[in-house]
């Protein structure tokens, strides 16, 4: 892009935009894009500042008012031992959104690099890592979580490595199929005849073609991940209670579907939004940086 | 093309034995020891140490493994700690189970999945579009407890149309056994439909983008032809990939439909196993279903090559 | 012959009476899938409760726990305490229709403590032999008298199994499992099912009504109580206590209850490794405060809607056992408070609170948790799946563990092994030789008013050293369809099938 930018006359260049700014200004055209966008800083701000919002401590129990329904003392209802559960809702989305966005984070930079490397050299390495994520793939997720949790002990930082290495396989497999089907395209071939370095082509030629599928899957995988950390939670290796995530207010709530299904709604409304968002955002993203729309 | 196949199927040994390899030293890692899992209330000294004898678990990890694989090469995949059932039987009964619930489940993650995603794609920026993503999108995020518990109540208990739980084998009686299935295979269904839904979306925009969409829309030809006959075939290669994949995970992570719908496949027999340290259980189940997951893997690869006519020429 | 001609046209009314009327099928909804259903081997509650259609015992329990005959119809110790002598019922086969004698209960008892792996061994350690007097009488020799020989006799050690059939399959015998009880066992799917089906030749055969039984393993509370709704089960065990109004409520379900023999409690870390060197694990005073802070009318009222019992000994409030002398304490904040500064704690006690995973033990430890707060004790709660937890209770890595009990018929089961220095379920590490000597008291006379006495002294001592807090007491709740007449509740929480008919 930059090599193209030097070309252009100077009198022109006011008029040109950088790929960044032209990217925002696409976006910002999408309507669904900017729900999204909304949406997620909201969860942010929420986050951020939850203490300043939340009308009850989200830890403190009132054992004279549990499992109560929504009404105006507590909008959402209270939980199993009586907590507010608007409150652990809005505290919950420190858990569930570090969750989701740091272990996807954690899967996409390992997942991709190795999988543009595997799909696009072939030969011994890609057998090789194939092979790796295959076993990964095949091995449950139950048993390295459990293992996982016994060797680096309870916490929620380390839940999201298990789910991030966990997350990975899928992310190679991905990469390696999307570059297997586009490094036969003609323009591909064009760019190795003149010449190219192997890197360059799949950083500056093959990467923004499987944008879109791995866009798509992140995206996706986040709501996968806030689930996930519930499930660690339970063997101990998530957030450890009291303290809330979605996903493990979901796990409390499956005891109590038909007689306080408030407990469930709200959390799990909550990950339907964010991941709504995510996705949208990812939608809106996807077609910004794609090189062939205005 | 059989070359190309022949020698994947090679490879399937040194992957087996590295899965092999990675379950039992994870297991092994795992805190907690079988004889005392098992014995529960029962902590006796004595009986505890018996069973660790019988079981080899007083040797070194190495002999043990030597044990298993001298086990599995003459086709004897051990015995249950818990319940002294052969691991082999056990396997083959459950197998079909989770291979019927498994396959419903992805015919109906493909069936709505790919035709939400075409549909999405080719109306972007319509209600279609936005309905087809709320929908995909409530399925993932959607707890399958909550979805199964929720379907249990309407059909079975308020409208009592479908039995609420438990199995019937297809041989047994195929209407009663599709009726025990229909639900945990939509809830799983459900979720997967929201990923193929999405990626199916996402490729057919950008195969619809591309040049050669435009060369043939310049050429006249019928949108719904452009469509089906070049759009969805170039888009179909995540959807492999991803199918291939989910479908992987059907094999042994329905823990919890299978639980909510007393489903007895592979998913609730690995969890209970891991959670009782019954070592032999997991690595028999582990061995079949990365075989059968590895499979599907090399059938994917010779997909992608049958969809794009350009990869053929590689193999 | 004329007796052979009645028998046959009996058995040909029968017969046409099954026809007309169709088989009658009892399902029953398990919370587990059981493990091996070998008495000698087996090893969980829920394996009792199909054990309980399959296999009967030398003695059962009434629902005041009084020893009832079965298998056996009577039993004598003699004044030494040092044997019993025990009367078989006659007439009694086997599934397999070998007979029932003296032998076969010598056979089955041999068994259980001898088989490799046996788990029985512990409850039948006392036992130096079993002599065979005459086909219808055992003697059991003891190495010491020992009183809960026949209440161990009324659980899986005294389940009778056929010579026959066990020699044969050796240690898969719990795969077809044959004793001499109203069912036999047809066929397990593992987690799927169990069928048994009636056994025409039982003793007792005229009090079975219901054809044919299948044990269904339901993991989820929420969906065997929509299958018991729907039709799909008859009775289910473990519903949870916050769906009873539910069950109460709807006119076509009957609940039936009884309170746990076993006990719920926290086991603190008093004398196994380092963790046992915190304020919690040293000071008694510390571990009072705890007892006084937590509010058991509070915590069974706020997770369990009240329908379990408070407690603090390892009995419940209602067993005979029970020392009254030392009822359930209130909670008391203020002198909780006050034991602290007497054990000179300043700041405040941070305790390692090792929780095994499940909604409902969680719910409680965070009740505990907050209600220990208020004292200045910190309870960190580490949720750890369940063996890893026992892996680590048994290594000390714990302060505090949140554990349960499911009872035993003689006081003995709930106390003996988790109190005596290096017992194995003793994972508090608590060693107290004036402790131990009692215990070993407690189990010599067979009187209960003796044992009583002997009891109350552990109580007072174990009381005041607190190496487990005991909690609460679970009530089993089973609930079935109106449709299900005669089921009637034991504290041991087993599901007896005999004189349940199916309208």
């Amino acid at each position: 892009m930059t090599d193209t930018a030097l070309d252009v006359p100077l009198a022109v260049e006011a008029a040109v935009e950088s790929p960044t700014a032209r990217a925002w200004r696409r976006l910002m055209r999408r309507k669904a894009a900017i729900f999204g966008l909304f949406v997620i800083a909201l969860f942010i701000v929420v986050a951020l500042l939850a203490p300043l919002i939340v009308p009850y401590d989200p830890i403190r129990q009132s054992w004279s008012a549990v499992r109560r329904a929504p009404s105006w003392a507590h909008i959402f209802g209270t939980d199993d031992v009586g907590r507010d559960v608007f409150s652990r809702v809005i505290y919950g989305s420190r858990a569930s959104l570090f969750a989701g966005v740091i272990s996807v984070g954690i899967a996409l930079s390992v997942g991709v690099p190795l999988g543009l490397l595997a799909g696009y050299r072939g030969g011994f390495i890609d057998a090789l890592l194939s092979r790796i994520t295959d076993a990964m793939l095949a091995c449950p997720f139950i048993i390295l979580a459990i293992a996982l949790a016994a060797f680096l002990g309870p916490s929620l930082g380390n839940a999201m490595i298990a789910i991030g290495i966990t997350t990975t396989p899928i992310f190679i497999r991905l990469t390696r199929g999307q570059v297997m089907s586009v490094k036969v395209e003609e323009y591909i071939e064009a760019a190795r005849a003149v010449g190219n370095p192997r890197w360059r082509i799949a950083i500056v030629h093959i990467l923004p073609n499987i944008l879109p599928a791995l866009l798509v899957q992140a995206t996706l995988s986040i709501a996968a991940a806030i689930i996930a950390e519930a499930a660690l939670s339970y063997l101990g290796l998530g957030q450890q209670p009291p303290y809330p995530s979605w996903g493990s207010m979901l796990n409390a709530a499956q005891r109590f579907l038909t007689s306080a299904p408030w407990m469930a709604v709200w959390p799990g409304l909550a990950i339907f939004l964010s991941v709504l968002s995510f996705n949208l955002v990812g939608d809106g993203l996807r077609d910004a940086l794609d090189p062939r729309e205005r | 093309m059989l070359k190309y196949i022949g020698k994947r199927l090679l490879q399937l040994i040194p992957t087996l034995f590295f899965v092999s390899v990675l379950i039992f030293s994870l297991q092994h890692l795992m805190p907690g020891d079988p004889a005392t899992v098992m014995a529960g209330e029962e902590q006796d000294p004595v009986a505890i140490e018996q069973i660790r004898k019988q079981y080899h678990l007083d040797q070194p990890i190495v002999v043990q493994y030597v044990y298993w694989v001298k086990g599995v090469v003459s086709g004897d995949l051990g015995e249950s700690m818990r319940n002294k059932e052969a691991v082999l039987p056990l396997i083959l009964q459950k197998l079909p189970v989770t291979m019927q619930l498994a396959a419903m489940a992805i015919v109906i993650a493909l069936t709505i999945g790919i035709s939400a995603g075409v549909i999405s794609a080719v109306k972007k920026n319509t209600v279609w579009d936005y309905a087809a993503n709320v929908f995909a999108l409530w399925g993932i995020s959607t707890p399958n407890f909550w979805l199964g518990i929720m379907l249990i109540f309407l059909f079975s208990v308020q409208l009592g149309w479908l039995p609420t739980s438990g199995y019937v084998p297809l041989r047994e009686n195929w209407q009663a056994s599709l009726a025990s299935t229909i639900m945990p295979a939509f809830v799983l269904g459900n979720a997967i439909a929201a990923i193929l839904m999405r990626h199916t979306r996402s490729a057919m925009l950008q195969v619809l983008e591309s040049d050669y969409v435009r060369t043939a829309r310049a050429k006249g030809l019928l949108e719904r032809r452009i469509i089906i006959k070049h759009a969805l075939r170039n888009a179909l290669t995540p959807v492999i990939t991803l199918g291939a994949l989910e479908f992987g995970t059907l094999l042994s992570g329905a823990v919890l439909t299978e639980q909510i719908f007393t489903i007895p496949g592979f998913g609730k027999l690995i969890v209970d196993s891991v959670f009782n340290r019954d070592y032999a259980v997991v690595q028999g189940v582990v061995l079949v279903t990365a075989t059968i997951f590895i499979i599907l893997n090399l059938l994917a690869d010779v997909a992608y090559h049958l969809v794009n006519p350009r990869l053929r020429a590689t193999l | 012959m004329k007796m052979v001609k009645i028998a046959i046209s009996a058995a040909l009314l029968a017969l046409a009476a099954t026809a007309a009327q169709a088989e009658s099928t009892l399902r029953i909804g398990l919370a587990e899938d059981p493990d091996i259903l070998d008495p000698t081997l087996a090893r969980t509650y829920v394996g009792r409760i199909v054990f309980a259609s399959i296999c009967d015992k030398l003695f059962d329990i009434d629902e005041h726990l009084n020893v009832v005959p079965q298998l056996a119809l009577s039993h004598e110790t003699s004044s030494d305490g040092k044997t019993v002598t025990i009367k078989l019922r006659p007439n009694v086969t086997f599934q397999d229709d070998e007979k029932f004698d003296a032998a076969a209960a010598k056979f089955s008892l041999e068994r259980h403590m001898t088989m490799t792996g046996s788990f029985r061994k512990p409850e039948l350690a006392a036992v130096d032999h079993v002599d065979v007097v005459d086909p219808l009488t055992i003697k059991i020799v003891l190495k010491h008298p020992y009183a809960p020989l026949i209440a161990q006799l009324t659980d899986r050690s005294g389940m009778m199994v056929s010579p026959k059939a066990a020699k044969a399959e050796g240690d898969k015998f719990g795969l077809h499992p044959v004793c001499a009880g109203p069912y036999k066992f047809v066929e397990r799917v593992p987690q799927d099912r169990i069928v048994v089906e009636k056994y025409a030749g039982y003793w007792n055969a005229k009090n079975v009504f219901i054809d044919k039984i299948i044990y269904l393993p339901i993991v989820d509370a929420t969906v065997r109580l929509a299958n018991l709704k729907s039709g799909g089960l008859d009775l289910i065990e473990r519903v949870l206590a916050t769906d009873i109004k539910a069950v109460r409520a709807d006119k076509n379900l009957r609940l039936a209850t009884a309170l746990e023999l076993g006990y719920q409690g926290m086991d603190i870390n008093v004398g196994k490794g380092e963790e046992s060197k915190g304020p919690l694990g040293r000071s008694a005073k510390v571990r009072e405060a705890l007892n006084l802070a937590i509010d058991r009318k509070a915590l069974t009222q706020v997770v369990f809607n009240g329908e379990f019992v408070p407690g603090d000994q390892w009995v419940s409030p209602q067993h005979p056992y029970y020392q009254k002398k030392f009822p359930v304490p209130e909670r008391n904040v203020a002198k909780a408070k006050a034991l602290m500064k007497e054990a000179g704690i300043t700041g405040r006690v941070p305790v390692d609170f090792m929780v095994p995973s499940g909604a409902e033990t969680q719910a409680v430890a965070e009740v505990i948790q907050a209600m220990a707060a208020e004292v200045g004790i910190d309870m960190k709660i580490r949720v750890t799946e369940f063996a890893t937890s026992l892996k680590k209770a048994e290594a000390g890595e714990y302060q505090a563990y949140l554990l349960a009990w499911s009872g035993r018929t003689d006081p003995d089961g709930n106390l003996y092994s988790f109190h005596k220095c290096k017992a194995p379920l003793n994972y508090t590490g608590y060693c107290n030789p004036d402790v131990d000597k009692l215990l070993d008291e407690s189990r010599i006379p067979s009187d209960p008013k003796a044992r009583m006495a002997i009891y109350e002294k552990v109580t007072q001592k174990l009381l005041t050293d607190h190496p487990i807090l005991y909690l609460y007491h679970r009530r089993i709740l089973i609930a079935h369809t109106a449709r299900l007449t005669g089921y009637k509740q034991m504290p041991d929480g087993l599901v007896r099938v005999i004189g349940l008919k199916l309208k």
